[in-house]
């Protein structure tokens, strides 16, 4: 009865260690399955997002970072962000520094040298973009300006041309399996966003020369793109909460300079805004800003449309 | 003149019959719909390849003359936190208190904990000097350097880090804060309140801090699951510090977190501390007799903590710079068992078992206003004492150390916070405490990330 454990009937143990190899493997597969699927992509901001699915497809399985009512300087470095990163083959952000104050920390703890800066997998849009707002001298007192210029690059949709050959060029890269699609998918995108952009500029031309307060700096590439002129800012510097008396003096410069809207992106606090429109009797204008931003904005080319459409509905 | 009305009833009727049509060969349209829409793409498709090659062939001829639009964009500098190479950050800070008790009482129960206790009046706080950079490819240093007020430089955190190992594994070395419960890692100027919890105060002297090795692994998983374990000196409380080979403490940590939606994410926390402590002196503790001013203990014996933490964050749109909620509780539970020296006279075994909690709660109202409640409790336990000891150290208190405390800050920019605190101490039995705080944080240069 009481044979000694390291003799004999080995079965049991045995029974165990294929039990356990069965786990294993089902585990293994489970992991190699998932990462086989596709390319990861982890893209910071929604309209990165939008533009890897025109440019991939189903060839890439997306994850996207923050969503369209959320401020992209203060996103929160949230575990979940640190799993998906781990996980990622290629990192689609703005750049520039808006992801300064989370990005660091995902990158850091999801330990993947894949997606680091200056690897591969590492793509930041405002590398291949004529940066606008480039401060000449640094200093807080100037509020939350970047180093390396405005970072709200996807506000102008002829940025996307040297974005999407860029990113198009690092898919191949990363999967040279799926060149032709990826080649294919770029020039459709191409030859359909300048179709497109010829349509905008058209239906945009009464918007030429318009005069708008901003509520955040964060307009320039749309006011170079269209034409328009910008006059006020309601924030007193950049990123800083404009008080009741700024709020006076920008009103009282608009006697002088008067404008036609006062424009802000979707995720922005709308207080601000209709404070001065109702006082200055002009239109308060929400811009989705990216995808997502507005219930129409569903893809690049609808974020694009309604941009317009709510630019053209502050005219009237 | 009387056709007119006979025509647009023609007209209508003839708009009608399409739509009765409609309905009954649905599926024929849009089979129709389907090979249009099918036709329509491989024409789109055709096009946009003609029109490349156009583009390229107009690119080629136009190259002199091309918009900087179009063109390359010139090298820009590096982003991020090698855009100061190394991060240089400084933190200012300083605290007004107004307290009606003497701070350095200890909350009943706790005598043989530390108490890092508050300042009363205008004093400068701790000022924070952080540098870190990438070593090199493989490697990070961090440096936080604490410059006292009275003069002097602490050391807080001086370690190196893996930046991409690889396989989720992550390397940490030389003194940091650990990664038990949730708090620990934090540094003050990130804190919520004034003060960490009457819990962190008294198991950990605020942080618990170590010097050793920390290893860290990522689960590959779409949910957050983090393991991890740390080997240490074991020099802060409640090890003491030694001068002898091998490790003097250990600590075993697991975090799981993920979102649910885009406006609620979550962690949740179990960790694990054992250490031993060798002649770990405490003064001014109360004893039976009733000593004048307390007595000197000596405790060396074995400590051993568990904890559970959770963090909750709520932002509506996932909006976190408009308004958001965050609850977050721990709770630890610590049990020392070895030999006590009362008055550093009589030696006998001790064993006790100390718990205590907090739950806070922190809501941004809206941009830069934000308020905050939290509420501590402690558990001094009912102490073992062996028989020489018997009728000179409390054993069992029979009073339950907590705290009430309301905080509202206000933060002009990232960069800036004001805050203003208010608590009801009751930690110390029949001296109840009405405590007052205006603080300031002020960070300079290159402000890292912040964690979750």
């Amino acid at each position: 009865m009481s044979a000694p454990k390291n003799s004999g009937d080995t079965s049991p143990h045995s029974t165990q260690g294929i039990v356990m190899k069965k786990i294993i493997f089902a585990a293994l597969l489970l992991i190699s399955s998932t990462a086989h699927a596709a390319l990861n992509v982890f893209a910071c901001e929604p309209e990165w997002a939008a533009l890897t699915l025109l440019l991939a497809g189903d060839k890439v399985s997306l994850y996207t970072a923050t969503g369209a009512l959320q401020d992209p300087h203060r996103v929160e470095a949230r575990p979940s962000l640190i799993s998906k990163a781990r996980r990622a083959n290629l990192l689609v952000c703005s750049g520039a520094e808006l992801e300064t104050g989370w990005l660091p920390v995902i990158l850091r703890e999801s330990t993947n040298g894949a997606i680091l800066p200056g690897a591969l997998g590492n793509f930041e849009a405002a590398k291949y973009v004529h940066m606008l707002e480039v401060p000449t001298h640094l200093d807080r007192g100037d509020g939350d300006v970047h180093a390396a210029g405005n970072p709200h690059i996807q506000t102008d949709p002829r940025n996307f041309l040297p974005i999407a050959d860029a990113l198009s060029k690092r898919l191949i890269q990363l999967d040279p399996a799926n060149t032709a699609h990826y080649q294919l998918q770029l020039s459709n995108f191409n030859g359909q966003w300048r179709a497109a952009i010829a349509r905008w500029e058209k239906q945009a031309a009464p918007l030429k020369g318009v005069a708008i307060i901003a509520q955040h700096r964060g307009f320039p590439y749309l006011n170079n793109w269209l034409g328009m002129k910008q006059v006020a800012e309601l924030e007193p510097r950049p990123g800083m909460e404009p008080s009741a008396t700024y709020l006076s003096q920008v009103l009282g410069e608009l006697q002088q300079h008067p404008a036609k809207m006062v424009l802000r992106a979707a995720y922005q606090d709308e207080r601000s805004s209709l404070w001065i429109a109702e006082r200055a009797h002009i239109r308060a204008v929400a811009l989705p800003y990216t995808v997502g931003g507005t219930a129409q904005a569903i893809d690049l080319y609808a974020l694009f449309d309604d941009t317009i459409q709510r630019l053209l509905a502050g005219l009237k | 003149m009387h056709k007119k009305p006979y025509l647009s009833a023609a007209v209508a009727a003839l708009c009608i019959c399409p739509l009765a049509a409609d309905a009954a060969t649905d599926a024929d349209l849009l089979a129709i719909r389907l090979q249009i829409q099918q036709l329509k793409q491989n024409y789109e498709e055709r096009i946009a390849l003609l029109e490349q090659r156009l583009q390229a062939a107009e690119a080629r001829q136009t190259q002199a003359t091309q918009t900087p639009q179009a063109s390359v964009a010139p090298a820009q500098p590096a982003s991020g936190e090698g855009a100061f190479n190394p991060a240089i950050s400084l933190i200012l800070g300083g605290t007004y208190g107004a307290l009606q008790r003497d701070p350095a009482v200890a909350a009943t129960g706790f005598a043989m904990n530390p108490n890092p206790g508050h300042q009363q009046g205008f004093n400068l706080g701790e000022s924070e000097l952080g540098i870190s950079a990438n070593i090199d490819p493989d490697y990070r240093g961090v440096a936080t350097l604490a410059l006292a007020p009275a003069g002097g430089i602490t050391v807080e955190n001086a370690y190196v880090q893996t930046s991409a190992a690889g396989n989720g594994l992550n390397l940490k070395f030389g003194r940091y804060f650990s990664a038990l419960g949730y708090l620990n890692e934090q540094h003050a100027h990130a804190w919520d309140f004034v003060d960490q919890p009457l819990v962190y105060a008294s198991f950990w002297n605020n942080q618990l801090g170590e010097d050793g090795v920390q290893l860290k692994w990522l689960a590959p998983t779409d949910t957050f699951i983090e393991l991890g374990g740390e080997l240490g000196r074991g020099r802060g409380h409640p090890g003491s510090d030694r001068a002898k080979n091998g490790a003097g403490s250990g600590v075993l940590f697991v975090h799981a977190g993920d979102d649910i939606g885009v406006e609620h994410s979550w962690r949740i926390g179990a960790s694990l501390h054992k250490t031993r402590a060798t002649n770990r002196i405490s003064n001014a503790v109360p004893d039976l007799p009733g000593t004048p001013g307390g007595v000197s203990n000596s405790f060396s014996g074995d400590s051993q903590t568990a904890g559970v933490d959770f963090v909750w964050k709520y932002a509506p749109d996932g909006n976190t710079a408009d308004r958001y909620l965050k609850v977050q509780g721990e709770y630890f539970r610590r049990r020392e068992s070895g030999l006590l020296t009362y008055n550093l006279l009589t030696t006998d075994t001790y064993t006790n078992t100390q718990s205590g909690w907090y739950l806070q709660s922190v809501y941004q109202f809206m941009p830069h206003w934000r308020t905050g409640l939290r509420y501590d409790q402690l558990d001094p336990g009912t102490a073992g004492v062996g028989a020489l000891n018997a009728g000179n150290i409390i054993s069992d208190y029979g009073f339950q150390p907590s705290r009430a405390t309301l905080m509202l800050d206000y933060s002009p920019s990232e960069f800036s916070r004001f805050r203003l605190q208010l608590a009801r101490d009751h930690s110390r039995q029949g001296l109840p405490d009405n405590q007052l705080f205006v603080q300031y944080i002020m960070s300079l240069g290159a402000h890292g990330a912040h964690q979750y």
